[in-house]
């Protein structure tokens, strides 16, 4: 009996994807019979509470992706380093203090942090950037660059750890610096997990809700707007974007589920956003576990 | 062969090589700086700016008063130890059975390969999706058809008591999110335990599971300890999912002890309410909230660090 039990947990985690995604559908799918599937996927207008409803997704998507990629651009310079000077460089005595620190980093509540960026990065950059509210798509980029930081750092020092002494040695060995040695050794044979560590910072970004939630602000900017009318013009609008307010994916689900009738065409719209949401971490957890698989094969 | 030129030459490119490897170490250092001081910062402006009030007695013990501007946060506490146990109370017996199945049963196999990469997506299925899954699967499904069962939603006027956010199901939501932290852990623990130990319980006469009962687990129990903090110390600090199917922002009545049929208030999600929604929350009481949430997250990964580390250098075997 007990062995049944056991075999029946072993599968668990199994269901509970399945599950999840199967319950998300469940409820978003109602809302795809009276709404085209073609409307919530091109349409640029998110707005609930107008009659008629509107439900586009691209400015939702839009946000998500550009205050993703803002953390990105902030994150993987700042985690490959810490990264690599952990692997590497750092004495074991700092390496004992610096990595708990990374990892307390990675625990810190996301609302904690948000709550920083409402109280001190928003303010702080209204004041040097001139901004009208300091709550913006560039404060979040910030807030979640500090998520992903960690994430980034202990996957690729993992993978940077585990490169073979044999080829930093040979290299050494062959006249390289430990610069060298890093760079055209540790880094290549490493390369894989490093990506993967880029992919999962990028789904712990893409796919956090309190820190969007309260420092992003809500609503959509003009310079978003903007690229949405044009946007084979959009680099005209891209810097000024993050400057202003935008919704995203998951703040909208976050904000919104609370004045959603349930089984309204609002609250299934809010289950759709959540199936794509499921979609896109899915795939970008696949990406990443695949890559880190090919770099264990390869040690 | 080496003349005094190529000499010089070599030793001058050995020098500008060695001074750009310097030169290097010192900007992955500046990194590295550069990640922890704002963690510093944060930690050091939250602690400055909340210390006087989690001290001023009885912030920590009462309940919230004057549309929360005014007195503690004690029933977000108690909420919050309440999610915290029932979370890890669902979560421990899934998620140890789950990697004893990985460990010890599963064979190498297409199934175990899925099992693991379901793992892996369940870690990264991003919490307000977890919460929409609570939503549809606790909340409007089973509480319910529990509603229905029980009678309640036949009364006159019908009504609502497990069919709404509540802490049994913010526990469960909060367990399921919490179960890849626990299952992983559990796995790393249980495979630093050596086959030998496996194999003299085995040559003794016990049998699969009293080996696992009585030798593998006692021998990875204190690896599983240690997972065990990490994920109740993640389930304390969620909002999102708890937005959706457990957390309300104020209570008319506080039980000592939170019922697990009715909406419960947490700190997590008590900063976002005095943040975001009172509008004259006081900046001590916000500090203050969010200082005694981060030192309750940030002492259960201190616990579990230092835990970690003790047993790496007191292992016996």
């Amino acid at each position: 009996m007990i062995t049944g039990w056991i075999y029946l947990c072993g599968g668990l985690s199994i269901v509970f994807v399945v599950m999840i995604f199967l319950f998300v559908f469940k409820e978003a799918f109602p809302l795809l019979r009276e709404y085209s599937i073609s409307a919530f996927l091109t349409g640029t207008l998110w707005a609930p509470t107008e009659q008629p409803e509107k439900f586009g997704l691209v400015p939702l998507l839009l946000s998500s992706v550009m205050v993703t990629l803002g953390a990105v651009v902030i994150a993987i310079p700042l985690g490959l380093m810490t990264a690599i000077y952990l692997a590497e460089i750092a004495p074991a005595r700092i390496r004992d203090i610096l990595k708990p620190a990374v990892e307390l980093l990675a625990a810190i509540p996301s609302v904690v942090l948000g709550f920083f960026g409402v109280t001190v990065l928003a303010p702080f950059l209204a004041q040097t950037l001139k901004l009208d509210i300091g709550l913006s798509m560039l404060a979040g980029s910030i807030t979640l660059a500090f998520m992903a930081v960690p994430t980034i750092a202990t996957i690729s020092e993992d993978a940077l750890s585990s490169v073979g002494k044999d080829l930093k040695q040979g290299s050494l060995a062959l006249g390289a610096t430990r610069w060298e040695t890093i760079r055209r050794v540790g880094v290549p044979a490493a390369f894989s997990g490093i990506m993967a560590s880029i992919m999962l910072g990028i789904g712990r970004a893409i796919g956090e809700t309190m820190v969007v939630l309260m420092v992003t602000g809500s609503g959509v900017g003009d310079s978003l707007k903007g690229i949405m009318t044009e946007p084979l013009q959009a680099f005209r609008w891209v810097f000024s974007a993050y400057g202003e307010i935008c919704n995203t994916i998951t703040a909208t689900i976050a904000s919104d589920m609370g004045e959603a009738v349930v089984g309204s065409a609002h609250y299934h719209a809010l289950f759709l956003l959540g199936v794509v949401l499921f979609v896109i971490t899915f795939i970008i957890n696949l990406v990443a576990d695949a890559a880190l698989r090919k770099g264990h094969l390869q040690q | 062969m080496s003349t005094p030129a190529t000499t010089l030459l070599r030793s001058a490119n050995t020098t500008s090589r060695q001074n750009y490897e310097k030169l290097m170490f010192g900007v992955m250092g500046l990194g590295a700086v550069c990640v922890v001081i704002p963690m510093v910062y944060i930690f050091v402006t939250l602690f400055i700016g909340g210390i006087g009030k989690v001290l001023t007695p009885g912030f920590l013990t009462e309940i919230p008063s004057r549309g929360s501007t005014q007195g503690g946060i004690g029933p977000q506490i108690g909420g919050t130890i309440a999610l915290m146990i029932g979370t890890i109370v669902l979560a421990l017996p899934l998620g140890i059975s789950a990697a004893i199945y990985l460990t010890e049963y599963a064979g190498k196999n297409a199934l175990t390969r899925a099992i693991r990469m379901a793992i892996v997506n369940l870690a990264g299925v991003p919490s307000i999706v977890h919460g929409l899954f609570g939503l549809g699967l606790f909340v409007y499904l089973l509480g319910a058809w529990m509603d229905k069962i029980s009678g309640f939603s036949s009364l006159d006027p019908p009504q609502n008591f497990w069919g709404r956010p509540t802490l049994l199901w913010g526990a469960a939501t909060l367990a399921i999110l919490v179960l890849p932290i626990v299952i992983t852990a559990t796995e790393e623990s249980l495979k630093t335990v050596p086959r030998s130990f496996r194999e003299g319980s085995i040559g003794l006469g016990a049998t699969k599971w009293q080996t696992i009962w009585k030798v593998v687990l006692p021998a990875a129990l204190p690896g599983i300890l240690t997972g065990t903090i990490l994920a109740i110390g993640r389930a304390a600090g969620e909002t999102a999912p708890i937005i959706l199917v457990a957390a309300v922002g104020y209570k008319t009545n506080f039980a000592p002890i939170p019922p697990l049929y009715e909406p419960v208030v947490a700190l997590p999600y008590h900063l976002f309410y005095v943040v975001t929604e009172v509008a004259r929350a006081t900046p001590a009481l916000q500090y203050g909230t969010a200082l005694t949430l981060l030192l309750i997250v940030f002492g259960m990964n201190l616990v579990a660090i230092i835990l970690r580390t003790r047993l790496r250098n007191a292992r016996r075997w």
